[in-house]
């Protein structure tokens, strides 16, 4: 088997009574770098991640990640094999705090017994302020998330996601909604995450993929239809038509 | 052939169940089906049909005597008119501000039927009561020495079908019945199209209610009534429409038929509660192995 | 701090106990054993104080759906299931004791429950048997009613199967035990029950002071599980019923075993109505299948929404209301009991999701004041139809 990609799909496909959102797709990802996924609406993005995360079951094909089988495993399973998922609406747990949020996230005592005997040991705190440091709310630790604004809360969902030390981030529309200076700070903030991690963005911001993106592919009608750096994407005529003649 | 005729009997038996869960059973998964909404009450939408009956009956015996043998056929009329009417109403005081919250509306919808059935309780006493059938519907038909068919029940089978049969062309050929079904799929999709789902919702919450209503009145012709009458089968009719999968009512229609059969067949042999232990138990544990019920169709979660 | 002299100690020290959600909660711990242990039996007579034990295993129902209902979303309308086979399992212990061979000697068959021998048993079924030893009662009081809530949970949650489908099943699995109970009573007592029992290990469990004894027995079993609940409630498993309450997907993408939980939360509210069963057996000496099916577990519900179903005290205060409130109207006013719980439940649902704990006293007080300052300070704009909401800060229990 090939391990040098970390995730690796292969002609994976899906139907739905008959409409085929992800048709024979084949799809390699590196282990460091951020990886765009773009394509007009029901091109197959989302479905495509909730292949990856065992949300749906492919009627055909697989997925490995490090080299092993993740094909049908449940979504609780695949999280702990490394994979982090974000939604795109931000999903955050409203009545907790931001410290509480990330607390739950970080990837230990997950039985219902140890979380009952949980006690928040100096070593989670730092981790928990260390990863609000990054994104951002190093201030805010213990306001509830309720009040946060879209971005922050935003950037409070990947923090969940980092606290669980993921190697592949799978961000769904990360920047929808987001205001211009925010856009920027999150790209910034990827930007930082990819090395030493593989990063996939679903993304319709043009300018945002161009600025973060090491690799791009574009999908279309659940069928991948180009691949390669921004530049030469948007460059092919293909893409031009899909984007344009819809 | 004594055992045929017996088996046909019991069979026959089953069919009248069949046929009063069936018609409860479309009206709820219709609602359910349509808007997600748990309907308690739904029973006493029954009873309510089935009071509007007796009071039709007691109203032509007294009043009108030669209205005696066709006041049924109005009797079903009024029983859909009047319980849908009231559907309606609930729909729009309660039901509409609890759509988001499945669980919510389970409760409410259940202190509802409570406050439905003490209300049938100081109406109409806590005795039951039974509707005078017209002369027509008596008696029974002999198709061999051995079998009697009585009559009723070959009326609600004639009703059941027949209503089976407007929902379905209702609802695959009429303009309404493709705005139901459009927001059953995809409610945004639907609004988006410029359906009037909050329209199509208030109605059909009344016409599921209208089915529960002519269930009602069926009734009559195979018990007596009481106030607890229509809670009797809420939770035999909950489990139909969760065991043919909410969304199908060829499903539902299916589940009905399998579950109503199951529960007379099983009476033969045993005492009637035991038989009800046993079948919604088999219902339950099959609802365990395939949770969708038996004819789900595969949707994007 | 103002200018001023500093305020009293007593004022200060009651500022701290209202300070932050962890120092409330110790606050109305504190009330409510003093409620329970001092002041019920203080000024109650024994006859009151047994009906008040009476309500309060109840109560136990109500904790347990404040876990698994109020915090982690999970709706159960057959807790009369676990109340009742916890509450048979000790009446089946009493009842053996009842009957041994001596005081049944008239029996055809001596030694054996008295219904048995009515319907013609000649030999104690198996069933019965492990119930002769007191120790296996009380293991059976919490493994019976535990099991099945594990079975249940395991068949459902692991299918993903939950909210109403759920609720359904427990209300059909409430209905088939009332069924099975009532059906076979050669086994079970029937409609009527388990009745006549006497004593507990020789102890008879009639007199007053018996009485007395469990009514403390039971309160501080309550107690107990309130403190466990609270413990729950406040360690990071409490925490994630919330989050699961509220974005089950989530807790799931976060690499929770939702499943798992969920069941262990469904079983522990199943114990606890289990204990509040089998106390119930023993303070009011008789068990019957009125207390499992359909109608009483839904009455346990709605004890707990009136309190409130998020807070463990409101459940239990809600419990006792409601039951205060079925016996006064079953004597007074019948007719009108069944209209009141389904206006509870209309009421509840509609308009104060969080029961009595979620009326907002400061709020409530602030409401008020502004409706009697307005004789003297007519305000502009403000009608008497602003909402609190719109007039003050979200308040309520955040540090």
């Amino acid at each position: 088997m090939n391990n040098e990609f970390l995730l690796q799909i292969e002609e994976l496909s899906v139907s739905f009574d008959g409409f085929k959102a992800v048709d024979d797709l084949t799809l390699y990802v590196s282990k460091e770098g951020v990886h765009a996924v773009i394509g007009p609406n029901g091109a197959g993005k989302t479905t495509l991640l909730d292949l990856i995360t065992g949300r749906t079951r492919p009627t055909k094909g697989h997925v490995r990640f490090k080299g092993s089988e993740v094909t049908g495993l449940h979504e609780y399973q695949i999280v702990r094999k490394g994979i982090g998922r974000k939604f795109q609406t931000p999903s955050v747990y409203e009545s907790l705090t931001v410290f509480e949020n990330l607390e739950m996230a970080y990837p230990d005592k997950r039985s219902w017994v140890s979380a009952w005997r949980f006690r928040r040991t100096p070593e989670i705190v730092k981790r928990v302020e260390e990863i609000a440091e990054l994104i951002y709310l190093g201030d805010r630790l213990h306001e509830r998330a309720e009040l946060l604004s879209h971005g922050q809360k935003q950037w409070l969902e990947i923090g969940a996601l980092l606290i669980q030390d993921p190697e592949l981030l799978l961000l769904d529309e990360p920047v929808a909604g987001m205001s211009v200076t925010d856009r920027a700070k999150t790209a910034e903030l990827l930007s930082g995450l990819a090395k030493g991690r593989a990063v996939v963005v679903v993304e319709h911001d043009m300018d945002f993929v161009k600025k973060i993106s090491d690799h791009v592919t574009v999908l279309h009608q659940g069928r991948l239809l180009a691949e390669g750096k921004m530049d030469v994407i948007q460059k092919n005529p293909k893409v031009v038509e899909v984007y344009l003649g819809h | 052939m004594g055992n045929l005729s017996i088996f046909a009997m019991q069979a026959f038996n089953g069919l009248s169940t069949f046929c009063v869960l069936l018609l409860m059973a479309l009206g709820l998964a219709i609602i359910f089906g349509q808007m997600g909404v748990i309907n308690m009450a739904h029973g006493e939408f029954l009873t309510i049909g089935a009071y509007t009956t007796y009071l039709l009956s007691q109203f032509s015996e007294r009043f009108a005597p030669w209205l005696l043998n066709s006041y049924f056929l109005v009797a079903i009329v009024v029983a859909f008119l009047l319980a849908g009417a009231l559907g309606l109403l609930v729909e729009h005081f309660m039901i509409r501000y609890l759509y988001k919250r499945p669980l919510d509306t389970l409760l409410a919808t259940w202190g509802l039927s409570l406050i439905m059935q003490q209300v049938f309780r100081s109406v109409f006493g806590a005795r039951e009561v039974s509707a005078t059938l017209p002369n027509w519907l008596m008696g029974s038909v002999k198709p061999t020495a051995n079998i009697d068919i009585p009559i009723n029940g070959l009326l609600l089978i004639g009703l059941t079908v027949i209503l089976t049969g407007i929902v379905f062309f209702g609802l695959l050929y009429t303009r309404l019945g493709v705005q139901v079904r459009a927001t059953m799929q995809n409610r945004a999709m639907a609004g988006a199209a410029g359906i009037n789902t909050n329209r199509v919702d208030r109605l059909t919450f009344a016409f599921g209610c209208g089915l529960a209503g002519i269930a009602g009145a069926a009734f009559t012709t195979i018990g007596s009534t009481g106030p607890t009458s229509g809670s009797l089968y809420i939770v035999d009719t909950f489990l139909v429409v969760v065991f043919g999968g909410a969304q199908s009512l060829l499903g539902t229609i299916a589940s009905a038929f399998s579950i109503a059969q199951m529960q007379a067949t099983t009476e033969f042999f045993m005492t009637g509660s035991m038989a009800k232990v046993l079948t919604l138990s088999a219902v339950i544990l099959i609802l365990m192995l395939r949770p969708q019920g038996l004819f789900a169709l595969k949707v994007r979660s | 701090m103002s200018n001023s002299a500093k305020p009293s100690l007593v004022r200060r020290l009651a500022a701290t106990a209202w300070s932050t959600q962890k120092s409330r909660e110790n606050l109305s711990f504190l009330v409510l054993a003093v409620v329970l242990l001092a002041i019920f039996p203080i000024f109650l007579d024994v006859f009151r104080l047994n009906l008040i034990g009476k309500y309060l295993t109840y109560a136990f129902v109500a904790v347990g759906l404040v876990l698994c209902w109020g915090y982690g979303g999970i709706l159960s309308l057959g807790q009369g299931v676990f109340f009742g086979l916890g509450g048979y399992c000790m009446a089946m212990f009493l009842k053996l004791e009842a009957s041994d061979p001596a005081s049944t000697s008239i029996q055809s068959t001596p030694g054996i429950p008295d219904f048995m021998d009515w319907n013609q048993i000649t030999a104690l079924p198996a069933l019965w048997v492990p119930f002769r030893s007191f120790p296996l009662t009380l293991i059976a009081v919490v493994v019976v009613p535990g099991g099945l809530a594990y079975l249940l949970a395991t068949a459902m949650f692991k299918r993903r199967v939950g909210g109403v489908y759920f609720a359904i099943i427990t209300q059909a699995v409430a209905a088939i035990l009332s069924i099975l109970i009532i059906g076979r009573q050669g086994y079970t007592g029937g409609v009527n029950g388990i009745t006549d029992l006497k004593t507990l290990l020789g102890w008879d469990i009639r007199s007053d002071g018996a009485k007395v004894i469990l009514y403390y027995v039971n309160a501080v079993l309550l107690l107990g599980g309130v403190a466990l609940g609270l413990s729950l409630l406040r360690s990071k498993l409490g925490r994630i019923l919330v989050a699961l309450r509220d974005k089950e997907q989530r807790v799931l993408f976060t690499g929770y075993d939702v499943a798992t939980i969920k069941r262990a939360v469904f079983v522990l509210a199943a114990v606890y109505a289990a204990v509040g069963g089998a106390m119930f057996t023993l303070q009011v000496g008789f068990m019957s299948p009125s207390f499992v099916g359909i109608v009483p577990s839904i009455e346990m519900v709605i004890g707990a929404a009136i309190g409130g179903r998020s807070s463990l005290f409101g459940a239990i205060y809600g419990s006792l209301l409601m039951n205060f409130g079925k016996s006064y109207f079953s004597e007074a006013f019948p007719e009108l009991w069944l209209f009141v719980i389904g206006a509870m439940f209309i009421g509840v649902v509609m308009l104060f999701p969080d029961g009595l704990a979620g009326i907002d006293l400061p709020r409530l007080f602030r409401s008020v004041k502004r409706l009697f300052s307005r004789s003297t300070k007519p305000t502009a704009g403000a009608g008497i139809g602003v909402p609190p909401e719109a007039a003050s800060a979200p308040t309520g229990g955040v540090p």
